[in-house]
């Protein structure tokens, strides 16, 4: 079949065009402008100082704190999560009645927008308005999650688990259901406890699934914004300022182009390692098995 | 009485998955009790039953303050994305489908790699450059903008789609005279149709849900909803009926949609992983 390739450009060509616009150009942008001091305030405009604005970013104490809370962020989600959901996905591997209801409720919380989540956690847990402070008081505890700082973070990793366990079991629940049945049969004829089943079947044969899952959910959590920007803005002090949150603080407080432009560049940067990382990580890891 | 081993462990499972969509849907109630109730049964302490719907806390948001503007901005701008995005992945994605193109194998890399980045790193050029190009605080801007992230996600998602229908059909309407634009138009759209449907239905409120680049490149004409949802939080207080009445309607894009094309939008929603 001949087709002239100009036509199968102009198909392609509204598309790529418009991805360089805006996914292109911006980042040559964040590039171009990493190296200035440039800041809204200043009378001087654009400053060129080379390198200089990194070299302020590694010793950026509060920069490099946002960095470490947002990495423990991720991972205690994600350790709560990944076995949470392989457990409740387990579990509800029998056919049963009303497992498609089940599965709609799930995916409520993932197709809800992420502002409206942050705002429903703000009335549970409001000193004024929520069940949760009022009900803690009545048991003893003082809960104030604009005050508290331990409680903060609490919060927002409840409020991360309550938002993405869903996805993490919908993702289980599917990954379950394609396993092949032989090996299950097999250890069953051998006598095998549940336990050993699904040590010595089910997780090494889910293998790549959880990796897959974990994979999303880590570079998710990593750049979660929406949710805790509105539940708690980064506060109380810096107790949730993720990394996202501390770049828009940064960027809508201080208006410095320039230094947003290097945090965002290196922010970007990380993120591309991370994710490079965790692929070949977890191509390596599914060649062995 | 001997209960069976199968009835017991069909009882612990329906009381585990009650127990779920409890802790699911509870904030949702909440939020919704809330929304009902008027400002001095707010504060008199929970009430998980009221009586009453306070139905002040819907009308007046949207009939009398800023909050009706806002909910058209939302839909004009979520509709004008997906449109704009459906147009541009239909073409492209039957290009990527049917014809060698160099790269195309990395649509999906391409496609994560543009999720996965934390959105803020992207604030700062496009506030300097839509500033600069007068395309702040305009609809067409986030109709544009929007793009970077459903984009990809939409071609993503129709590739799989457009992949299943056979080849042979667009090589038997070709000899039949069509060009390759009739055929897309005449064989691939309306084969691919419930396929479009859902990937529409996904940008649509992946659109509508955003958040950051709404609030950062807006300021009054052309605010989203959800943008608004954050000015309910103010120093002198925070009139909580109102603000959950308006989470409630942020909310139901997602439940009517889900109601609608409840597998097919489980599947998008978690990237493919649930299919059925």
């Amino acid at each position: 079949m001949r087709v002239k390739k100009t036509q199968v450009w102009g198909l392609i060509s509204p598309t790529l065009i418009l991805m360089i616009l805006i996914g292109v150009i911006p980042v040559i942008y964040v590039i171009y402008l990493s190296v200035f001091k440039y800041s809204v305030f200043s009378k001087t405009g654009m400053v060129y100082v080379g390198f200089d604005n990194f070299r302020k970013l590694v010793f950026d104490a509060s920069f490099l704190k946002s960095l470490s809370l947002g990495l423990t962020f991720v991972a205690i989600c994600c350790l709560v999560e990944i076995p949470l959901g392989l457990l409740i996905a387990n579990v509800l591997t029998y056919e049963f009645k009303g497992k498609g209801v089940f599965r709609t409720i799930m995916a409520l919380p993932l197709a809800m927008a992420p502002v409206s989540i942050g705002s429903m956690w703000v009335l549970l847990t409001n000193p004024d308005v929520g069940p949760l402070p009022y009900f803690l008081g009545k048991i003893g505890v003082d809960y104030n999650i604009g005050v508290n700082a331990t409680q903060a973070f609490a919060t927002t990793v409840f409020m991360d688990v309550w938002h993405w366990t869903p996805f993490v079991i919908l993702t289980f629940m599917a990954g379950l259901a394609s396993l092949p049945k032989d090996p299950y049969e097999a250890s069953l004829v051998d006598g095998a406890n549940r336990w050993q089943t699904f040590r010595y079947i089910t997780l090494p044969l889910l293998r790549p699934v959880i990796l897959t899952t974990l994979f999303i959910r880590i570079m998710d959590t990593f750049r979660v914004f929406d949710e805790v920007w509105m539940l708690t803005s980064g506060g109380p002090g810096t107790a949730t300022r993720f990394v996202s949150i501390h770049l828009v603080r940064e960027v809508l407080r201080s208006m410095n182009y320039g230094y947003s432009s290097a945090m965002s560049l290196f922010l970007l940067y990380l993120t591309i390692v991370i994710c490079w990382l965790l692929l070949t990580f977890i191509s390596i890891s599914q060649e062995e098995v | 009485m001997k209960i069976s081993k199968k009835g017991l462990r069909l009882f612990f499972i329906y009381v585990l998955c009650i127990l779920i969509a409890i802790a699911t849907l509870f904030p949702i109630y909440w939020t919704f009790i809330i929304s009902a109730q008027s400002k001095l049964e707010i504060f008199s302490g929970p009430n998980f039953f009221p009586s009453t719907f306070h139905s002040e806390n819907y009308t007046r948001p949207f009939l009398q303050d800023v909050y009706g503007r806002y909910l058209a901005n939302s839909l004009i701008v979520a509709t004008g994305n997906t449109l704009l995005v459906i147009v541009l992945a239909v073409m492209s994605t039957y290009a990527f489908s049917r014809f060698q193109i160099p790269g195309s194998s990395n649509i999906f890399f391409w496609t994560i790699t543009n999720r996965m980045a934390p959105a803020a790193v992207f604030i700062v050029p496009f506030f300097l450059i839509f500033s600069r190009l007068g395309l702040r605080d305009t609809r067409i801007g986030l109709i544009i903008l929007y793009c970077i992230f459903n984009l990809p996600f939409a071609i993503w998602l129709l590739k799989g789609m457009m992949d299943s229908i056979p080849k042979e059909l667009d090589e038997a309407a070709m000899i039949d005279g069509c060009s390759i634009w009739g055929v897309l138009v005449r064989v691939i759209i309306p084969l691919a149709k419930p396929g479009i449907m859902v990937t529409a239905i996904l940008t649509w409120i992946f659109a509508w849900n955003e958040y950051l680049f709404a609030s950062i490149l807006t300021n009054v004409k052309a605010r989203t909803i959800t943008t608004g949802l954050i000015e309910f939080v103010t120093v002198i207080g925070t009139n909580w009926g109102e603000m959950a009445a308006v989470s409630m309607v942020c909310l139901i894009p997602a439940v009517v949609f889900i109601g609608i094309a409840q597998q097919h939008i489980i599947t998008g929603l978690t990237f493919g992983a649930v299919k059925d």
